[in-house]
């Protein structure tokens, strides 16, 4: 097998394990569909806004639940229903899924609850974050030796 | 902020399978996205590229009611729910209050039925759950077209 035959089929078995393992969903592909040669880095450039937008949601939770004097519960659900939002919209079912287990405690005012989904969202978003960027690796190797994702 | 007729479009630009029907109407259409999350706001920009259109992109609802009071108009208007400082629902009374009959198309991530409900009575035109796909960025062209 060439070398483009070989990038472009770990290429798609690594995309193919990220929707068995259920980091993203279908809204995903439509996203790749999306990009094309007038905005060759879409799919980059959204998962990067989506990566900084986490990063300041998660903040912005953690922040609020630390609060001693009282949390402010409509805060912490405020930022993750924005999070549920943009998850959602990229495909990204395990961050999404987190959220809404998250949003049921910050509506039950259950601090312990929100601050394990705290946890397991941002354990979620290291995951996924990793995944992608090696799966943008993978794609920058399979166009450098002059293959293409289509 | 209407685009004069007769402005082109790059038809070079890839377009989804059926949209190049609407290209030439659509060269005339202006669009606002109304929506406090980045990731969004550049998704609803692509779908609508795809379609030959390129929107105007705004935070918040009162940036998009002191736009349209200054006299920007839009065809269309995609307008998100939930926003600080003025969320769609008040945007979207507001903006009706002041005469503005563009299209408006609520788009929410909130799906109980109640949520939508006094949404639409504010004066959307439509209301679709995020995110918009391209089907559904067909059909409000479609409705687009009719209106204008």
């Amino acid at each position: 097998m060439d070398i483009v035959s070989q990038l472009q089929r770990q290429f798609i078995d690594y995309s193919a394990s990220l929707h068995h393992e259920g980091f993203v969903d279908d809204q995903f592909t439509q996203l790749q569909k999306l990009q094309d040669e007038n905005s060759p880095d879409f799919v980059v450039e959204v998962a990067s806004l989506f990566f900084e937008d986490c990063e300041k949601l998660i903040n912005n939770m953690a922040r609020a639940l630390e609060q001693q004097q009282g949390v402010d519960f409509k805060q912490v659900d405020a930022s993750v229903h924005q999070l549920k939002g943009s998850s959602s919209s990229i495909g990204a079912v395990r961050v999404k899924n987190v959220c809404i287990s998250f949003r049921s405690f910050c509506e039950a005012q259950n601090r312990e609850g929100c601050l394990r989904c705290l946890q397991q969202v941002t354990h979620e978003y290291s995951l996924l974050k990793n995944k992608l960027q090696t799966l943008f690796r993978l794609e920058q190797q399979l166009l450098a030796a002059g293959g293409s994702i289509k | 902020m209407v685009l004069g007729k007769g402005a082109s479009s790059s038809l070079s630009r890839k377009m989804v399978d059926g949209a190049e029907d609407m290209v030439s109407n659509c060269n005339d259409f202006t669009v606002l996205v109304v929506d406090d999350d980045p990731v969004i706001r550049k998704l609803h920009d692509m779908h609508l590229k795809k379609f030959g259109l390129s929107a105007q992109v705004v935070e918040n609802g009162k940036t998009a009611v002191d736009l349209c009071h200054f006299g920007a108009t839009f065809n269309l208007i995609l307008m998100d729910k939930e926003m600080p400082i003025m969320d769609g629902v008040e945007a979207t009374k507001e903006l009706r209050a002041m005469g503005v009959n563009s299209l408006i198309v609520g788009v929410t991530s909130r799906d109980s039925q109640y949520e939508t409900q006094a949404f639409m009575e504010a004066g959307l035109d439509f209301c679709f759950e995020k995110p918009l796909t391209a089907d559904k960025i067909s059909f409000i062209l479609q409705e687009l077209n009719k209106k204008n």
